[in-house]
């Protein structure tokens, strides 16, 4: 597979923001993600759990305390005391609205999405607000409470059950009745403290189940107002209730701050009849942190302070595992937050609110085989820290091949820099007027000769800027009429001839930068592509998708090529789809035009497209074995895929000019350790 | 009626009554449990054996109350018969008799050695025996193990290693795991009487409660943690309320029934917990322990009353002895202390704690351990050796020496000795003519040394101690065996292949014996009128037998003596020999060459432990083959693991099946016969009539075998043409 000079880069701090609240849209399967830095992300469940609507980058200051679908709009809802919905097009919120009530803990919606239900927190009231076609507007209060810390609508909207502190309010919606249920407090040193009802859920038969900081699910019926049953699940607080949105409530599982889920089943107690009751059953642990948010579905969505998106499927009545049944843990964003300057050997390093600027370290041995002494370290040059208003944050970052144009984008506004890096004189320079065009960024990529900056705007367009020494000039708008999602993958050709795009339709467009018109679309597939690149001498398109599925369009022909066909003919072994995290970028090897080199989050591969591809039942990581066997034999038993493990948790791989690989890592165990503690729990035999 | 001459071994006790779940009698006072071939009845209240239900004539498998009437009871057996019981009166009602190798009974599905589930419908008949044939297989492909059955509501669930299958309908298994070495497998099942719920142990230690499995796919379980063991047993009480567990832990835990994080704990219950059983009306329970004990709890907070059979650890380590004070046979019970039983009641006296301290209830720990006791003669002084192995380091040792206090009727402990020396002890004895004050005791260990150990003069500030009067050592060879003659004079100690013989009171080495090739295994002193005779077994398969006197080889044969012993009250031995799988019995006296007795295949397996314990009245019995047992009686431990009593004595007509399981023998005579014995025999006669064709075909081989060495004309007239001393008959009569 060829032998490279790899840059092994563990400097990267990259620390992501733990989880705060999250909401289904099971008619989509979209599933929006607030974190606690503010930042909003979206994830594709029908299409391989792909981080499709990468982010509407966070802000300084601002909290997301809960999120709500009305239909395919977003809401959001923060302690700064304000209602945001988001223009999921575009990325960025569409408008704010105060909500004149104090911080806001949590927002829920009716099933019909006609009314939208917010709570309070300083003067505890439910306000009830009107979903417009284009905005939200205020309706009424519902009567005065005490904080008011979750909420639940009645799915036929007639009842909103609210907790609050020691207590449960059940509004009626119509009337503005109210009755309430009283929560006991927790035993002990804990009776003097006020029990928070932290979740609530109010199910199609007036059943209410509450979670609360005493540790205990309660259920109520909500009609009489009597208690049902107590389960006392943690020593801690019971953080997060979930329904099942998939078979008539008959599940509910529980987040606790010591990292369990509960799940409780409504199960009859003898086979054949109908009394019903709901009853503990399983329990898991797959965070080390608090469980914050939740969604059930036909598996477990679990997220919390650690970080870490787990879906888990609730039933292993499964005998093999299979893709579908698998666990997943979704740590690392599925998009770069690292540029590499090929030319100049830098790298560039994308914080939420800073970037930094680092030229890779030298060797000056050459022996194959081992870790070679570092000559010269890896030195930080340049940490930027954005000066913007409202103190956004960065939601994406480019570094230009020469390394000599450095350029980053927020919501508001687009910053591009000139670099001067000599070997012991670095100068920055902004470059002050920028076109007018370049706004409402959110990709930013440079041409391989660097004097083309392309960005991808609103509506689908992508602004080709030009640079020279001093200034930059707008030069073009790429449009193509079909779609209005927001592209998410620019890659200009080496030969600066061609640009592909690829949106979050699934299309992917090629552009001839000559002429600055659409050369031709690919054939659209089902699933989103996750890494487009063009090859520098055939010409041709490779793309990879979120269910795995390989393609190589030949942009001269405008068709797919043989090898892709036969790709498609033999299908793709079964372990590389059996894969979890997508492939975030796609190189090539100048000397070896048959290289393909892709990389995930745990392996990077070679695919060399002169060898036979790999049968359903061959050995799929053979490396070690082809390195045993004689030479003759080997080249027998090798197939295209050359898989690499031994990097793991990669964020980026790139293949510099001198041939060199740089890999950059973030092991889990460093993000992990820089996690606050979490709840003390006494361990048996410790 | 009776036969004088024949002589027979007696399944004497120490049965296992916990080898399977105990039966409380609906009125909770009584307990019935399996006991080797009978069905034992215990007073949950006094702890008596109020009825012993004797006809199996193999194993009992499995012990039930009539649900129709609550004082009978069935029982199922490896003989392949079911039989019902008036339990409170000991009458057998009712005898079914199943095709070879199967056993069950109405709601009491046994699996069979065929590994299937039978249902079985009882007719009702006036006979006393049926036949049935009215058979339904109702699952095959079972484990013969009963905790892997359970019964629900109208289900029936059963599991093998990964899945639990419930009544043919539907499936669910779980995924091996077997993280940090524990596999999650399952160890035993129960349902809950009322709610279609089951509840499996772990061998991981956790309780997973299954339930929603009508549906195909869609089952739900729910998982407990809190044993950090496999669990062992599990029940529901009669309501539901509840849930029992019990492990290794030896605590029983109470699971609140739908409120499981509420748990209750019974702790310290001595040993691990095996089975548990709940009364009809919930209010007693029952835990049967892996020492043979079966304790009955009154409503989870309170031991009421505790059964203790012959407690069997892992082994018997120590010899046989017969405490000379209690006549109670001595042996290694609990970990780390001294049983005494009482041989003609059949239960435990009491025990001694040797090691004195806490039992620590893991597995894979390495805790102290008795491995040798002897007693001397008058009983005054117990000697005891503990050892701990341990992988990485040394072994530890301790000799303790225990005194009998007369005022306490018990021993206390008078002196300590750690590391007695370097390395395992191979052998201790007391001087068995010392009387009081002088007692001598002699101990072997592998690091090459034999020590004599003596009483020191009572020093002021407290009594006599002991301490080491001598130490030797024969050309750096590991001493084997030890042994004192009768009155004290000699001391015969084997050093691999050879034996030396010193003289206690100057601790001379007297003379040397040597017969090789093949280390001394046993070396054994005659008695009374054979004291000139020592008698040793060679690991190469040779019984010796050297004249002090004229210090040489009197004579010496060919077999595979496993054990030797010395009749202490008369001149007779006993050697028992390995040959075949099975063990041989020779009664002999060293200066006569003919066998005073001898009986083929005993019992099947090697016997290692056997004792002659003096009978309190000496019996009077002119017939020549049992004369020898006139002044004591022998008792020997089977090797298998379920543990028998068995003892010789004649019958009339015919020998009872020969146990599979391991026995304690006693060879009695006829004039012995005690009113008890009479009734027993009645039984058995009752149980003759109801014998199969089957059993009486094995009868006659038997009977010839039991016959001793009836010799021809012709072997007789061959057997004056061999040398006097030629003992080699031996082998001839063992091949013939």
């Amino acid at each position: 597979m060829g032998e490279f000079k790899v840059h092994r880069v563990r400097f990267f701090d990259y620390m992501p923001s733990a989880i705060r609240s999250m909401a289904f849209n099971s008619h989509t399967e979209r599933l929006a993600v607030a974190r606690a830095d503010g930042a909003v992300e979206i994830f594709n469940f029908a299409d391989n759990y792909f981080q499709e609507k990468q982010v509407i980058a966070g802000r300084d200051g601002r909290s997301i305390e809960a999120l709500c679908w009305v239909g395919c709009r977003l809401f959001s809802a923060g302690l700064d005391g304000e209602i945001t919905e988001y223009d999921l097009e575009n990325l960025r919120p569409r408008y704010s609205i105060e909500a004149y009530g104090g911080p806001i803990w949590t927002i829920s919606g009716n099933s019909e999405g006609t009314l939208l239900a917010q709570a309070g927190c300083e003067d505890g009231t439910v306000k009830m607000f009107e979903v417009l076609e284009d905005r939200i507007q205020f309706q009424r209060n519902l009567s005065r409470q005490k904080r008011i810390i979750s909420l639940s609508w009645h799915p036929s909207g007639a009842q909103i059950a609210a907790g609050m502190m020691d207590m449960i309010r059940i509004f009626d919606s119509e009337t503005h009745a109210t009755h309430r249920l009283l929560v006991d407090r927790g035993v002990g040193a804990s009776k003097s403290r006020e029990v928070v009802v932290w979740s609530v859920a109010c199910l199609n038969d007036h059943t209410i189940i509450s979670g609360d900081s005493a540790g205990k699910v309660q259920i109520w019926d909500g009609l009489t107002g009597t208690l049902i049953r107590t389960h006392l699940v943690t020593k801690w607080d019971v953080l997060v209730l979930a329904v099942s949105q998939w078979q008539d409530e008959s599940s509910v599982i529980a987040g606790t701050s010591e990292g369990t889920i509960v799940q409780f089943q409504f199960i009859s107690s003898t086979v054949g009849q109908q009394d019903k009751l709901w009853v503990r059953t399983r329990t898991f642990k797959n965070h080390s942190h608090d469980v914050r948010a939740l969604v059930h579905t036909d598996s477990a969505v679990i997220s919390g302070m650690d970080t870490q998106l787990v879906v888990r499927p609730l039933l292993d009545k499964v005998e093999k595992n299979t893709q579908e049944s698998a666990l997943r843990k979704i740590a690392f964003p599925h998009r770069n937050l690292v540029s590499c300057a090929k030319k100049a050997g830098l790298l560039l390093f994308q914080f939420p609110d800073h970037l930094e600027l680092w030229r890779l370290g030298e060797s000056d041995r050459n022996t194959p085989g081992e870790s070679l002494p570092v000559k010269r370290k890896p030195e930080k040059l340049i940490q930027l820290k954005t000066k913007l208003q409202g103190e956004d944050h960065i939601c994406c970052s480019a570094l230009s091949p020469c390394g000599s144009w450095l350029s980053y984008a927020t919501v508001a506004a687009v910053r591009l820099y000139r670099l001067q890096i000599s070997s012991n004189n670095i100068s920055i320079q902004k470059v002050s007027k920028l076109p007018r065009e370049l706004k409402s960024v959110h990709q930013l990529c440079f041409s391989s000769d660097s004097c083309r900056l392309f960005a991808s705007s609103s509506f689908s367009s992508v602004v080709v800027v030009a640079l020279d020494q001093t200034d930059c000039k707008y030069l073009h708008t790429l449009k193509h009429k079909s779609s209005r999602q927001p592209i998410h993958i620019l890659s200009p050709s080496e030969d600066g001839q061609w640009l592909a795009t690829a949106n979050t339709d699934c299309e992917i467009h090629v552009f001839n930068l000559r002429k600055m018109k659409l050369h031709c679309s690919v054939p659209a597939y089902s699933s989103c592509p996750t890494a487009v690149s063009i090859h520098p001498t055939t010409g041709n398109l490779v793309s990879v998708h979120a269910d795995q599925q390989i393609f190589e369009f030949s942009l001269k022909q405008k068709e797919y090529s043989e090898w892709s066909r036969q790709l498609q003919r033999q299908g793709l072994h079964p372990l590389w789809l059996q894969r979890d995290t997508p492939v975030t970028s796609i190189a090539f090897n100048p000397n070896n035009p048959a290289h393909i080199m892709l990389h995930d989050v745990f392996m990077f591969c070679i695919i060399d497209q002169s060898l036979p591809l790999p049968e359903a039942k061959t050995k799929f990581y053979n490396q070690m074995i082809l390195r045993s066997l004689p030479e003759p034999q080997r080249l027998r038993e090798s197939h295209a895929f050359k898989t690499c493990k031994n990097f793991q948790h990669l964020l980026s791989v790139n293949l510099l000019e001198d041939l060199s690989l740089v890999v950059v890592e973030r092991p889990l165990v460093d993000i992990v350790a820089q996690l606050p503690a979490p709840v003390r729990q006494k361990k048996f035999a410790t | 009626m009776v036969e004088q001459a024949e002589i027979r071994v007696v399944h004497q006790g120490g049965s296992n009554i916990t080898f399977r779940e105990p039966a409380i009698s609906s009125d909770s006072r009584f307990l019935l449990c399996a006991s080797g071939h009978n069905v034992k009845v215990f007073s949950t209240v006094t702890e008596e054996c109020v009825q012993e239900l004797r006809g199996h004539t193999d194993l009992v498998t499995g012990v039930l109350i009539r649900p129709s009437n609550h004082l009978q009871a069935y029982s199922c057996s490896a003989d392949g018969t079911v039989r019902l019981w008036d339990f409170t009166d000991g009458i057998l009602i009712k005898v079914k008799t199943f095709p070879p190798s199967s056993e069950g009974s109405i709601r009491l599905i046994k699996p069979s050695d065929s590994l299937q589930l039978l249902a079985v419908h009882l007719p009702q008949t006036a006979g006393q025996l049926v036949e049935t044939s009215d058979l339904s297989a109702v699952l095959s492909d079972v484990s013969p193990n009963p905790a892997t059955v359970a019964f629900g509501r109208a289900l029936m669930i059963f599991y093998d290693k990964l899945s639990i299958f419930c009544c043919c309908a539907s499936r669910f298994s779980l995924k091996e795991n077997s993280c940090s070495g524990r596999s999650n497998t399952f160890t035993c099942v129960a349902c809950h009487p009322t709610d279609d719920c089951v509840a499996t142990g772990h061998e991981d230690g956790k309780i997973r409660l299954w339930r929603n499995f009508d549906q195909k796919r869609e089952y739900t379980y729910r998982t407990l943690h809190w044993h950090h063991g496999a669990v062992r047993a599990l029940r529901f009480t009669p309501e539901g309320s509840n849930l029992l567990s019990g492990g290794v832990e030896s605590v029983l835990v109470q699971w609140q029934y739908q409120q499981e994080s509420q748990q209750d704990f019974l702790p310290r219950l001595g040993a691990a917990i095996t089975h548990i059983a709940v009364s009809p009306d919930g209010a007693l329970f029952c835990t049967s322990h892996s020492d043979n004990k079966i304790t009955v709890i009154q409503s989870c907070v309170k031991v009421s009353s505790i059964i203790q059979g012959l407690v069997k650890g892992e082994a018997v380590q120590t010899d046989l002895m017969v405490d000379p004070r209690s006549k109670a046979l001595v042996l290694n019970g609990k970990p780390g202390h001294l049983q005494f039983y009482s041989l003609h009641r059949d239960r435990l006296l009491f025990n001694l704690d040797v090691v004195q301290q806490e039992f620590i209830h893991q597995e894979g720990l390495d805790q102290f351990q008795v491995v040798m006791a002897t007693l001397d003669g008058a009983g005054a002084w117990l000697a005891t050796v503990e050892e701990r192995k341990q992988e990485t380091a040394e072994a530890e040792l301790n000799l303790k020496l225990w005194a009998f206090d007369e005022p306490s009727q018990s021993f206390v402990l008078n002196t300590t000795v750690s590391t007695p020396h370097e390395a395992r002890i191979t052998a201790v004895t007391f001087d068995p003519a010392a009387r009081g004050q002088t007692s001598l005791l002699v101990s072997c260990g592998q690091d090459g040394l034999f020590k004599a150990w003596g009483l020191t003069v009572p020093s002021p500030d407290g009594g006599p101690s002991w301490s080491c009067d001598f130490v030797s050592a024969y050309h750096g060879l590991a001493p084997q065996r030890c042994c004192f003659s009768a009155d004290g004079s000699l001391l015969a100690v084997g050093f691999q292949e050879v034996v030396t013989v010193w003289s206690p009171a100057s601790w001379e080495l007297l003379l040397t014996l040597s017969q090789p090739p093949g280390n001394i295994r046993d070396l054994c002193f005659s008695r009374l009128s054979c004291s000139k005779f020592l008698l040793g077994t060679t690991s190469c398969n040779q019984l010796c037998c050297w004249n002090l006197l004229t210090c040489s080889l009197e004579w010496s044969t060919s077999m595979e003596v496993s054990l030797l012993l010395a009749d202490p009250l008369s001149d007779n031995m006993a050697a028992f020999c390995h040959q075949d799988g099975n063990t041989d019995l020779f009664v002999f006296k060293p200066s006569e060459p003919r066998p005073l007795f001898s009986q083929k295949a005993v019992c099947s397996g090697r016997v290692s432990r056997a004792v002659f314990a003096p009978r309190e009245v000496a019996l009077e019995s002119c017939e020549e083959s049992s004369r020898w047992l006139n002044r004591s009686q022998l008792y020997f431990l089977t090797p298998l693991m379920v543990n028998k009593w068995a003892k010789y004595r004649p019958i009339s007509s015919k020998l009872t099946l020969w146990e599979r399981g391991p026995t304690l023998t006693e060879k009695k005579t006829s004039a012995g016969e005690t009113p008890s014995d009479m009734e027993e025999e009645e039984e058995e006669d009752s149980d003759e009539e109801m014998e199969t064709r089957a059993t009486r075909s094995e009868e006659a081989p038997l009977e010839t075998d039991s016959a001793g060495p009836v010799l021809s004309r012709a072997q007789v007239r061959e057997l004056r043409r061999v040398r006097k001393l030629d003992h080699s008959w031996f082998s001839s009569l063992l091949d013939s």
